[in-house]
């Protein structure tokens, strides 16, 4: 085996490990109220943690993002479906960049 | 979307009791999963650029992709081979930033069909990324096997199939179509939180508090030299903690 194909498994394996322990590990639902009401609350806190401030360098260009993020942030707020919220902003990036 | 009633119904969030059979779980989930997919191609293709011009063959990038299957990791491992760091660098690397998979298994656990087989959990914790995370932890009712497998599946061919495509073809697109496409796994993510956010106090309460303590960390002296993935793992941890001391729930009822 090469050293890449090496590195590539070893990433592999490192990947893994965090999603498969908990999840083999802990069966049956957790006691604490404190716990579940933590876990409740986690799917939220890092999908707010892993947009924000990263969305603003995902364009290249922070003007053309933050202008996404507001289209983005509009429509969402409007609830409307995610593939009209992700091509919207898509295009709001497009058409800022064409501008500057 | 239907996940979302989740909040407005109060605590009383019960395992739907009418039974699905498995192959209706399966293409309920094929279909949540496509939007990822979409999502998926452009960030795959991207990286099959960036792996093919750091001298990785198109084959090797798409076993990253089988293998990996995740975007942050992926990308800074790949970019230590490149660099011909020690294993040793690209194996902490590599765990920093999926530290955060930690958490999301842990939470999936807690939404499982129960009696979901030991073997059944390996397979499915495969499938967790940030975006499949999304989707199935927002769910309404629990999580089965063949749900995870629709949902998973698309976007796993999606991502394997964009770094191929991505590695092969250099840069067919135009760089201000390829750098416009940045945004839209982060305008899911939008799309994903806001809805919720609308209606339940406590879910707003906690967003804006990991936002900020993830901006200090991309942004305050000191701080900022700490990794992108224990910075998102930190803000995620304090928010979820506030949160729930602040805002404790009523206990589920589905034992």
């Amino acid at each position: 085996m090469n050293k890449t194909l090496i590195a590539v498994l070893l990433m592999a394996v490192i990947t893994y490990i965090p999603r498969v322990t908990p999840m083999v590990l802990v069966r049956g639902k957790l006691k604490s109220r404190f716990l579940r009401s933590f876990l409740y609350y986690v799917p939220y806190a890092v999908l707010g943690a892993m947009t924000f401030p990263t969305i603003l360098y995902s364009t290249g260009h922070v003007g053309s993002a933050v202008v996404g993020m507001i289209v983005a942030l509009v429509l969402a707020l409007f609830e409307r479906s995610l593939v009209t919220v992700a091509v919207s902003a898509i295009v709001a990036v497009y058409l800022m960049q064409c501008l500057i | 979307m239907a996940f979302l009633a989740q909040d407005t119904s109060g605590d009383k969030v019960i395992t739907k009791t009418t039974p699905r059979s498995a192959s209706m779980d399966f293409r309920y989930g094929l279909r949540k999963g496509i939007p990822i997919a979409l999502g998926y191609v452009p960030v795959a293709f991207t990286f099959g650029l960036l792996a093919a011009s750091g001298g990785i063959s198109p084959w090797m990038a798409t076993v990253i992709s089988l293998t990996n299957l995740t975007s942050a990791g992926q990308f800074a491992g790949t970019n230590l081979i490149i660099a011909g760091a020690p294993l040793l660098e690209i194996a902490v690397t590599t765990f920093v930033i999926n530290i955060r998979y930690l958490l999301m298994s842990l939470s999936l656990s807690q939404k499982l069909t129960s009696g979901t087989s030991l073997i059944k959990r390996a397979i499915m914790a495969f499938g967790i990324t940030d975006e499949t995370f999304a989707v199935a932890s927002l769910e309404q009712g629990d999580i089965s096997f063949s749900y995870m497998l629709g949902l998973v599946s698309s976007p796993y061919w999606g991502w394997a199939a964009g770094t191929f495509v991505g590695a092969l073809i250099c840069s067919v697109l135009p760089p201000a179509v390829q750098s416009s496409m940045g945004i839209a796994l982060y305008a899911m993510f939008i799309a994903l939180i806001v809805p919720s956010a609308k209606r339940s106090k406590p879910v707003l309460a906690t967003t804006v508090i990991a936002v900020v303590v993830s901006c200090l960390f991309t942004w305050a002296p000191h701080l900022r030299d700490i990794s992108a993935g224990w910075g998102i793992t930190i803000a995620a941890i304090t928010a979820s903690a506030v949160g729930a001391l602040v805002f404790p729930r009523e206990e589920v009822q589905d034992e």
